[in-house]
């Protein structure tokens, strides 16, 4: 199994207004892109990769001269991988509102002269998938063999499949949910208090005051973090560990490993995330809902559904837990449609989803084996050598 | 369900282009010969993450679930046939499930190995349990927690409303109708409800 290698992410300009489910409209926006992969003749075999949270387009390989940055899914997408390169041509779009290259609240707002910062339009998941529809029709690409999303990445993944589904074969949606639970919306809240509440926050343009409200993105961090790891994963990690033998009697000072680790988490976090981009990626998440348009009836939200899916979650994930998925196959179930659901006794948590757990992958490998059946493989120009050592 | 020749048989209870929910579905060999063969559509629940991915690999649709949970999952009379094959004697529930199987499907098709095949009652007649290739497990190390009898599943079935449609041992890869609780090692039951 190989990487991808170096790869360079292209920049997508759209001048064609999109209109929001908010009512706002956003022109002129740019999206940043990443390909792996060949596309085959008759565009048949392209996958898109949806990110969760604090992802990005870079889902795999490596950008030239960087250390250490492998894309977020590199252990799943490259040639001889779960998610082949050799067969497929994957695709990873960064979303709009992010932080990471595509036109978002660090932008300049064409109207005002002014960056964003607050006034950047809140945007849904059905909104980036409206944006990711557009990218595909760019690469000309009217088919998609499969969308994949693990978490927020899972809910695009089945917004595609409920509002374009004739436009992809297969959704593939891993450790997510129908919608937020309350305890879920808690903690989201939780983490923009804290950075709304930072000194620094300015009230979202913080970027004209030269400030960074890292304080309070360290603290929505931490809160996250807390909720993507199994309580056993924590214990085993770090347990009641002490930094030194002696109580320090101190309640500011690090005495506890745990508290280190998160702190390191935090610090790290604040260093490359924009406040407003968290925040508005929380309220994303909490709004996702398919099912609130049609009575709260997820067996009804999914009677437009045609697509074949593959759901997968993880035993000890307690953000999104193996009943919030089984809730999706169910109303699958009620539609007839073609699903599998693997629930994986993994012992990680969320964070699952990003790891490399065999029976995860291998199932993963061989969904999309499957897949890989029902088109023509990529152009004769394809190294064959690669393809061998698959 | 590794013997191809019990596999045509209990294929051969399923009507052409059923829905078939297929519970405790090992590596999805039937349902995948249901769906070639005869046009069915459906799922397999299973528990075992290897056999998950055999059904994966073969294209068949797994639902990975705990048959101890119930089949909550399921609607009233959502799949023309629900198959139970071999699983029933590893359930603690023996008798829910079999009610649910009856819930879901219009139909069931069971089969679990029968205690009261000869070898066996001459194995107990001796004072020891038997060890048989249906039965391969010390009493100590069974996974067949619920053992019974080609004559106690007809009681089981009575009291929970179910109407036999067909029955019939299995010997050797081929079907026994004449005293298949003295001579079969395997029951096979065609239900539905009264």
């Amino acid at each position: 199994m190989g990487s991808v290698g170096d790869v360079t992410p292209q920049r997508l300009l759209f001048d064609e207004a999109l209109p929001l489910r908010s009512g706002a409209r956003i022109s002129d926006y740019e999206l940043m892109v990443e390909t792996y992969g060949r596309l085959n003749e008759d565009k048949s075999n392209a996958v898109l990769v949806c990110h969760a949270l604090n992802a990005s387009h870079h889902v795999a390989g490596t950008h030239a001269g960087v250390e250490k940055s492998e894309g977020w899914w590199d252990n799943l997408v490259g040639p001889g991988k779960p998610l082949d390169t050799d067969k497929f041509f994957v695709i990873g779009i960064n979303n709009l509102g992010s932080c990471f290259g595509s036109t978002g609240p660090m932008h300049l707002n064409p109207e005002t002269g002014r960056v964003y910062g607050a006034d950047f339009p809140v945007v849904t998941v059905q909104d980036w998938v409206d944006a990711q529809a557009r990218v595909l029709d760019r690469f000309g690409i009217r088919k998609l063999a499969a969308v994949l999303g693990g978490s927020l990445g899972g809910m695009q993944a089945l917004d595609w499949s409920l509002r374009y589904p004739d436009r992809m074969g297969h959704c593939i949606a891993v450790a997510t949910a129908p919608n937020l639970s309350a305890q879920n919306i808690a903690f989201n809240e939780v983490a923009r208090r804290a950075i709304i509440t930072d000194p620094e926050f300015h009230d979202g343009f913080f970027y004209e005051h030269g400030v960074l409200p890292r304080r309070g993105l360290r603290v929505a961090r931490m809160i996250g973090h807390i909720t993507y790891l199994s309580d056993d994963v924590m214990e085993e990690k770090f347990g009641r560990q002490m930094r030194s033998a002696e109580l320090g009697y101190s309640t500011h000072d690090i005495e506890f490993q745990i508290e280190s680790y998160l702190r390191y988490q935090g610090d790290k976090f604040s260093e490359y995330f924009d406040a407003n981009t968290y925040l508005l990626i929380t309220r994303a998440l909490d709004y996702f809902d398919p099912a609130r348009e049609h009575g709260g009836d997820l067996s009804r939200t999914f009677a437009s559904a045609n697509c074949k899916y593959l759901v997968v979650s993880f035993t000890t994930d307690w953000r999104f837990s193996p009943a919030r998925s089984r809730e999706i196959v169910k109303a699958l179930l009620d539609n007839k449609r073609d699903v599998s659901y693997a629930e994986i006794d993994a012992p990680h948590g969320h964070d699952a989803f990003l790891l490399d757990d065999p029976r995860y992958h291998g199932v993963l490998r061989a969904y999309f084996e499957r897949i890989a059946t029902e088109f023509d493989p990529p152009l004769p120009s394809q190294p064959l050598t690669a393809q061998v050592a698959a | 369900m590794s013997d191809r020749a019990v596999m045509e048989m209990i294929a051969a209870l399923v009507p052409a282009g059923a829905r078939v929910l297929d519970l405790g579905c090992g590596t999805g060999e039937l349902l995948a010969h249901l769906q070639a063969a005869k046009g069915c559509t459906g799922y397999g629940v299973e528990l075992d993450d290897a056999n998950v991915l055999a059904c994966a690999q073969r294209g068949v649709n797994v639902i990975q679930l705990n048959l101890e949970e119930g089949l909550a999952i399921f609607e009233d009379q959502s799949f023309d046939v629900v198959l139970q094959l071999e699983t029933l004697q590893n359930l603690r529930n023996t008798e829910a499930m079999l009610r649910e199987t009856a819930r879901v499907g219009r139909m069931g098709i069971v089969s679990f190995p029968n205690f009261a095949h000869w070898p066996n009652r001459l194995q107990v007649l001796a004072g020891r349990m038997p060890v048989t290739r249906v039965l391969p497990y010390q009493w100590y190390d069974t996974p067949n927690i619920r053992v019974g009898t080609y004559a106690d599943f007809e009681v089981l079935a009575r009291k929970c409303g179910l109407r036999v449609l067909d029955s019939f041992g299995v010997q050797n890869g081929r079907s026994v109708r004449l005293l298949p609780n003295l001579m079969a090692s395997m029951a096979v039951f065609k239900f539905d409800r009264d």
